[in-house]
């Protein structure tokens, strides 16, 4: 088994649920863990160490909110020095200018700075908090620093026709790249999506503006953007396939194939504390279940894409369809699309949202 | 971008080779990886700020003798070129 199974390329380490935003459309579970049984220091610096020889390159930082943990700059020293290339993925804040540096002296590569709107009013409702003035002050600090710097936009219905101002805000910042990620919906997105998948419209004046601003920002802003799956023709090879490049740890410890995967039923997860991450990266029933083709059921098990997307999003197959083995059924080949194209006509049949009244949301709460 | 041969091309912010010996070398930047050999290797470990193209080209011809310094040439430009596009490297 060990000789056949390829190496993760990147570790997604969630060091806490704890977080000063509230997102409407966090990708963190809704069952958050507690402060009380994150994992400590000790034990994610063994655990980074194990991943740098299992052949991971890159560490994602990331949580609920990296920065809320004290010994960040601790975590991102061991990563660096087990020869990681070290990402931060961070709403900015608590952060000065002094702890900065100290993020960077301990051997930081890149910061990954999310922003919700490029309006204040707007990226304040969205994150539940006030924090936009404090994110440009951030990106500016970071600027000065000899670090790659990411703004990485959250678009949806409510936001995606105010895309010009956005770009138009990476221009006046100045990152090498900028990623327009549309929302997914899994976790506290999926329990606002009505609210926030765009419609075709929206969609199509999006991609034109986005193509623009590529080809115009070429050589000094690298513009990365995806279509959103509800609306494309073949699913997202999610996280490179299952088990194939990429291991997420939770605040706890528990190694997960992906973000959402504590929602399908009838897998368990191991934790680092009791075993290492080799072995449950090679061994654990829940990296085997959908690793390989041995697990798809038709159209996927006889199509010529399947050694490309990998039959798309297993917990997308279940919350859409309830079988966590189905083909995602976001694919224009799957028998259940219909299932999708219901709830996009629902989308597009409604009159415009002006602005919603801000109470509609369900708001990404901070555990204990 | 094609640079100027009097350029002096540099890893940009956040990119870097990995430094882990008896491995494959890596050009690790953000969201990448580009695995390293040969020719490109050689490229990358002179974007350092100090070369100018013109003598990585130089250096890269007297290394490579049996091939035609011309072609030496194009090959260096466009792979610059294709790592400014990546924002791997800038032309200071």
């Amino acid at each position: 088994m060990s000789s056949t199974t390829p190496s993760p390329l990147a570790l997604v380490a969630e060091v806490t649920h704890r977080c000063p935003l509230h997102c409407v459309y966090c990708s963190n579970p809704l069952e958050l863990t507690s402060r009380e049984r994150e994992l400590p220091t000790d034990a994610w610096g063994r655990v980074l160490r194990e991943a740098a020889e299992l052949g991971v390159l890159q560490v994602d930082f990331t949580g609920g909110e990296p920065l809320a943990r004290p010994d960040l700059a601790d975590l991102i020293c061991t990563a660096r020095g087990a020869g990681l290339y070290t990402n931060l993925i961070t709403s900015g804040r608590p952060l000065d200018e002094k702890r900065l540096d100290e993020l960077v002296t301990a051997g930081l590569d890149h910061f990954q700075l999310s922003f919700q709107a490029a309006r204040e009013e707007m990226a304040n409702e969205f994150a539940g908090a006030r924090a936009h003035k404090e994110k440009l002050q951030v990106a500016g600090w970071v600027k000065k620093q000899r670090i790659a710097l990411t703004l990485n936009f959250v678009i949806h219905r409510r936001n995606l026709d105010q895309l010009d101002e956005m770009i138009a805000l990476t221009e006046k910042i100045g990152p090498g790249r900028v990623e327009f990620a549309h929302v997914q919906y899994y976790g506290w997105a999926f329990a606002n999506r009505s609210r926030l998948l765009p419609t075709r419209d929206q969609l199509d004046r999006s991609l034109e503006i986005l193509k623009r601003a590529e080809e115009r920002l070429k050589g000094r802003i690298r513009v990365e953007y995806v279509v959103p799956d509800y609306y494309a023709k073949y699913p997202k090879a999610c996280m490179g396939g299952w088990g194939r490049k990429i291991a997420l740890i939770t605040p706890e410890g528990d190694v997960l194939p992906c973000h959402a995967a504590k929602i399908l039923p009838g897998l368990s997860f191991e934790n680092v504390q009791n075993r290492s991450l080799r072995k449950i990266w090679e061994q654990s029933d829940a990296f085997r279940k959908f690793r390989g083709e041995d697990w798809m059921q038709e159209p996927c098990r006889s199509c010529d894409r399947r050694t490309q997307d990998f039959g798309g999003c297993r917990c997308q197959a279940f919350l859409l369809v309830g079988d966590s083995a189905a083909t995602d059924p976001v694919c224009s080949l799957s028998p259940r699309r219909n299932v999708v194209d219901a709830i996009l006509a629902e989308v597009n049949a409604a009159t415009p949202i002006a602005a919603a009244p801000k109470t509609e949301w369900l708001y990404r709460p901070n555990p204990a | 971008m094609i640079p100027a041969l009097e350029a002096r091309p540099r890893l940009a912010p956040g990119c870097r080779l990995r430094d882990s010996a008896g491995q494959p070398r890596v050009l690790l930047m953000p969201e990448r990886a580009l695995q390293l050999n040969g020719p490109s290797l050689e490229i990358v470990q002179r974007c350092d700020g100090k070369h100018t193209v013109r003598e990585i080209v130089a250096e890269l011809q007297a290394r490579y003798a049996k091939a035609k310094p011309q072609k030496v040439e194009q090959d260096i430009l466009g792979y610059l070129a294709l790592l400014h596009d990546q924002r791997a490297v800038d032309f200071e």
